[in-house]
């Protein structure tokens, strides 16, 4: 006898749950809405019109939910250690240098594909560095990763305003933004994907950089459940003790972790800068880092769950813009409330229905007592 | 005569596929201690927690004093004066005895107020029964004797008048369990129930007063305690005849193949556990290390095995040095030929939440057979898990179960299958046969024998007394974090018994 309350089916444990966590969010969320005066079911509407319901809205969505994925993906990786990475915010604004310093080097002598991954390597890399200080303090000096990531993420934001008005920025320009880069680092944009499968998109800023998202994704699959590297890393991160045990190193673990997670982080950056603006602007990360917790929170740190629960998020967000435009009474900032309400029930509290699921489940067997066994399969 | 302390009609539990209790009809009366016993797997720690409410039963019905009690959570058996001492401990690793005992039961709002007054009627309880246990240590500080202990202790504070112990006498030592009998014919006397699961048929008949046999989910026989013998109960268990003595030729010694020298190994806490050891452990010998829990041996071993620092001292392995004060590392020590079977199976030995193949190349993980450079060859490690479960009778035989869901000796089982399959040069054991049912340990003994007539050396570390005696070709004993003897395989258990208590008597040798 090890596990001490009978456990969840899979399906409720990944399908139940989530849905019923989503569902007393939006309730919630409803409840706000009516409060200040408005419809919650003309809310929805607008919600999920405003995000699935055109081509551009399509686009919106899954652009945000690009980033999502990576910032899911980075905050999963580490999750598996056991370690809380919630830097992803700071490590993504520093990779997004990388990328600038890239594609503002390269952009008037290379062409898109030959400066695209060069990007990429820049974008894991400078996100990787950002976390080596937390993941070395970490493992030798045990200062705890939550609150070093954290202290990064000031540090990075204030990096990022200095470097952007004193270096990055343009002569004789008045935002804190890049000048805008030329051809060579003009990724593809994927409207006409878009428009061949019928979906009339036009101004979408989905890019190449969702497929690479996806790699990603599958790179995690790969990294976590096949590789020698993530049998260490969950080992790791389910004990410590059998860790030591089996000679896998704690320091090396937690600081190669920390740079996956980082480097996974960083790639976010290629979103926004290569994919949409082409230039690197003030607070292009926008809050990703951390909706990348939810995401993976409610992604049960799989893959696939990632890419579902960022794929929502990107709804929420691009669909939350929608109905700040449409109602009146509901700003941008009511939207920001409700967002965070449904992190709130599909993140951090995601252990709040579970012991009541279990209960229903486990009364609604055959075990009302005295009942005749069904007979089963062996004898 | 009265009613039934506890009554089970007719229940039903399945895990899918595996039917782990079948039509289970039980009566315990009040005022007796109940052994049930079975094999590894035979369903004993499942209907346990179904009485206990951890695991609802997929039909029938459970009577407390004769009246039918729907149990559908702990809180529920608790509620109706039962309590469980684990199979595998259920305390909060970082928190003192005393915070466990009170966990859940913290009485107020405001935590001091609860621990003065658990604090007192810890006292209580600890001179009533003998329990005694420092009430600030933190548990994961605490020798698994102690920690059991604390989880007694635990029941008793939440007023049990029906005690379930799941295999209390695993950790234990022989005095360490006489003591246990002491307090559980205490509680007898005092009209309180006891359910007993163990392996060790002993203690069923020293203690019992009757005996339910379990086989493969069924409840196959139960017995008067002062009706039946040892062998009718192995027999009844297996389902054939068990050799309950181990048979083994004469020791070849060869050369040495581990060699300790003035080993001082400090814990945690700085405390030191183990003081200036040396012994050498040739091929083809068996050396036992015998002692009372918490005396240093868990900290000797793991230090061979690469796992703890030293503070001082040697450890050669196969001529070449370990660098045991410093960077040691498991991995390597592997790869030199040291297997090591860890006391601890669930922090250490196991992943729990792995599926079971998956912990079968834990350690060995990196190995060149198990994968290329950078990818695990699930396939491969598959059927090797699968080879194993077959040779070790592990069950049930799916490689994709979580290792959760194995019973106790089945985990252990998966444990010795590894490290025994690498064809160690040096092996250390700890606590092979803890949890594991006769015939298994009839079957792991064996093992541990062939391996030594193969020329291996076998460092086996048990507080068996029995199993120590009967496998070892030499005993250490430890006391202290010294090794204050060595005695020949034909040692009494009276001679060691003093030589473990401390008793330092040079004529004792003699
Ligand atoms: N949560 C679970 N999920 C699936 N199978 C389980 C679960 N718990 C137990 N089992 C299976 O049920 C059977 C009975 O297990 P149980 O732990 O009750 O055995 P046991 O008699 O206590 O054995 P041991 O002496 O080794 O402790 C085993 O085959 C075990 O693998
Ligand atoms: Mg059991």
């Amino acid at each position: 006898m090890s596990a001490p309350y009978a456990k969840l089916p899979a399906w409720a444990d990944y399908g139940l749950i989530p849905l019923i966590n989503l569902i007393v969010a939006f309730f919630v969320a409803g409840l706000v809405v009516l409060l200040v005066g408005e419809s919650p079911f003309e809310a929805v509407q607008l919600m999920i019109k405003g995000a699935f319901g055109s081509g551009r809205g399509i686009g919106y969505t899954l652009y945000y939910a690009t980033n999502f994925i990576f910032t899911g993906l980075a905050v999963a990786v580490a999750f598996h250690a056991g370690l809380f990475n919630i830097g992803g915010e700071g490590q993504a604004s520093v990779a997004g240098v990388g990328v600038a310093v890239v594609c503002l080097a390269f952009d008037s002598i290379l062409p898109w594909w030959v400066t695209f991954p060069i990007a990429v390597v820049a974008a894991a890399i400078f996100g990787a560095a950002w976390a080596l200080i937390p993941a070395w303090l970490q493992a030798y000096r045990g200062s705890h990763i939550v609150i070093t990531t954290i202290m990064f993420n000031f540090i990075a934001a204030s990096l990022m305003v200095y470097l952007l008005v004193n270096v990055f920025k343009a002569p004789g320009q008045q935002a804190p933004e890049t000048r805008t880069f030329l051809e060579g680092a003009n990724i593809p944009s994927l409207e006409p994907l878009l428009n061949m499968l019928g979906i009339a998109a036009r101004r979408t800023p989905l890019n190449i950089t969702f497929f690479l998202a996806l790699l990603a994704a599958f790179g995690v699959w790969l990294l976590i459940w096949r590789s020698r590297l993530g049998y260490e890393i969950r080992t790791m991160g389910h004990s410590p003790k059998a860790a030591r045990y089996a000679g896998i190193g704690e320091k090396r673990i937690i600081i190669v972790t920390m740079l996956i997670s980082a480097g996974l982080a960083g790639l976010m950056a290629l979103n926004p800068i290569m994919g949409a603006q082409d230039r690197m602007q003030l607070g292009f990360v926008g809050g990703a880092g951390f909706v990348g917790i939810a995401v993976a929170l409610m992604g049960r740190s799989h893959p696939v769950g990632i890419i579902l629960a960022a794929i929502l998020f990107g709804m929420l967000y691009q669909g939350g813009a929608e109905i700040a435009f449409e109602m009146p009474n509901i700003t941008r900032e009511m939207i920001v409330v409700i967002m965070g309400l449904v992190i709130f029930f599909a993140g951090a509290l995601e252990h709040m229905f579970r012991p009541a699921v279990q209960a229903t489940l486990a009364s609604l067997r055959p075990s009302s007592m005295g009942l005749k066994p069904k007979p089963a399969g062996d004898a | 005569m009265a009613d039934a302390a506890i009554e089970l009609v007719g229940i039903n539990k399945s895990f899918g596929a595996v039917r782990a209790n079948r039509d289970i009809h039980l009566k315990v009366e009040p005022g007796t201690i109940h052994g049930i016993i079975g094999e590894n797997g035979a369903g004993k720690s499942t209907l346990m927690s179904i009485l206990y409410g951890f695991y609802q039963a997929d039909s029938g019905e459970i009577r407390i004093g004769g009246k039918p009690a729907a149990i559908k959570t702990p809180n529920e058996a608790i509620a109706h004066g039962i309590g469980m001492v684990h199979q595998h401990f259920m305390l909060v690793e970082n928190f003192t005895v005393l915070e466990n005992i009170i966990l859940g039961a913290e009485g107020a709002a405001l935590l001091n107020r609860g621990i003065a007054r658990a604090r007192g009627e810890l006292h209580r309880l600890e001179q009533e029964y003998g329990l005694e246990v420092e009430p600030d240590a933190v548990i994961e500080e605490l020798a698994v004797g102690l920690q059991q202990r604390v989880e007694i202790l635990k029941a008793l504070y939440r007023g049990a008048e029906i005690l379930i112990l799941d295999e209390p006498t695993g950790v234990l030592t022989p005095a360490e369990a006489d003591h246990l009998f002491l307090i559980l014919r205490r509680l007898k006397d005092e009209g309180k129930t006891v359910i007993l699961i163990t392996h060790k048929l002993r203690e069923i008949m020293a203690v019992t007063d009757n005996v339910s046999v379990m086989r493969q989910g069924q409840m196959v026989a139960t017995r008067k305690t002062s009706e039946t013998t040892v062998e009718e109960l192995a027999e009844l268990m297996v389902g054939r005849r068990v050799l309950l003595h181990v048979e083994k030729g004469e020791a070849k010694p060869g050369e040495v193949k581990l060699s300790v020298r003035n080993l001082t190994v400090k814990d945690s806490r700085g405390v030191t556990m183990v003081k200036d050891v040396s012994f050498d452990v040739r091929g083809g010998e068996i050396v036992g290390i015998a002692g009372v829990a918490g005396n240093g041996q868990s900290e000797l071993i793991e230090t061979i095995a690469g796992i703890r620092k030293a503070v001082s001292g040697t450890v050669m392995l196969d001529g070449r040095p370990v660098d045991v004060t410093g960077a040691a590392d498991p991995a390597d020590l592997r790869r030199r030929g040291l297997a090591h079977v860890p006391e601890d199976r669930h922090h250490m030995g196991l992943i729990l939440p792995f599926e079971e193949y998956e912990n079968s190349i834990l350690g060995y993980h990196n190995d060149p057979e198990y994968g290329n450079g950078v990818f695990l060859d699930l396939k491969a490690v598959e059927a090797d898990a699968r080879d194993k479960i077959a040779k070790y009778d592990i069950r049930p035989t799916d490689p994709h179960l979580k290792t959760a869901n194995f019973s106790g000796g089945n985990q252990q089982k998966i444990v010795l299958a590894r490290e025994m399959e690498q064809d160690p040069g040096v092996l250390i054991v700890g606590q092979p046969t803890r949890g594991v049912d006769v015939g298994a340990i009839e079957f792991i003994h064996k093992r541990l024998i062939a391996m030594r007539d193969a020329g291996k050396a076998v460092l086996l570390v048990s507080v068996e007394l029995d199993e120590i005696r009967s496998l070892s070709d030499r005993i250490l004993v430890m006391f202290d974090g010294r090794i204050v003897g060595e005695r020949g395989p034909d040692a009494t258990e009276g001679a060691l018994g003093l030589l473990m208590a401390g008793v330092e008597q040079k004529e004792a040798a003699e």
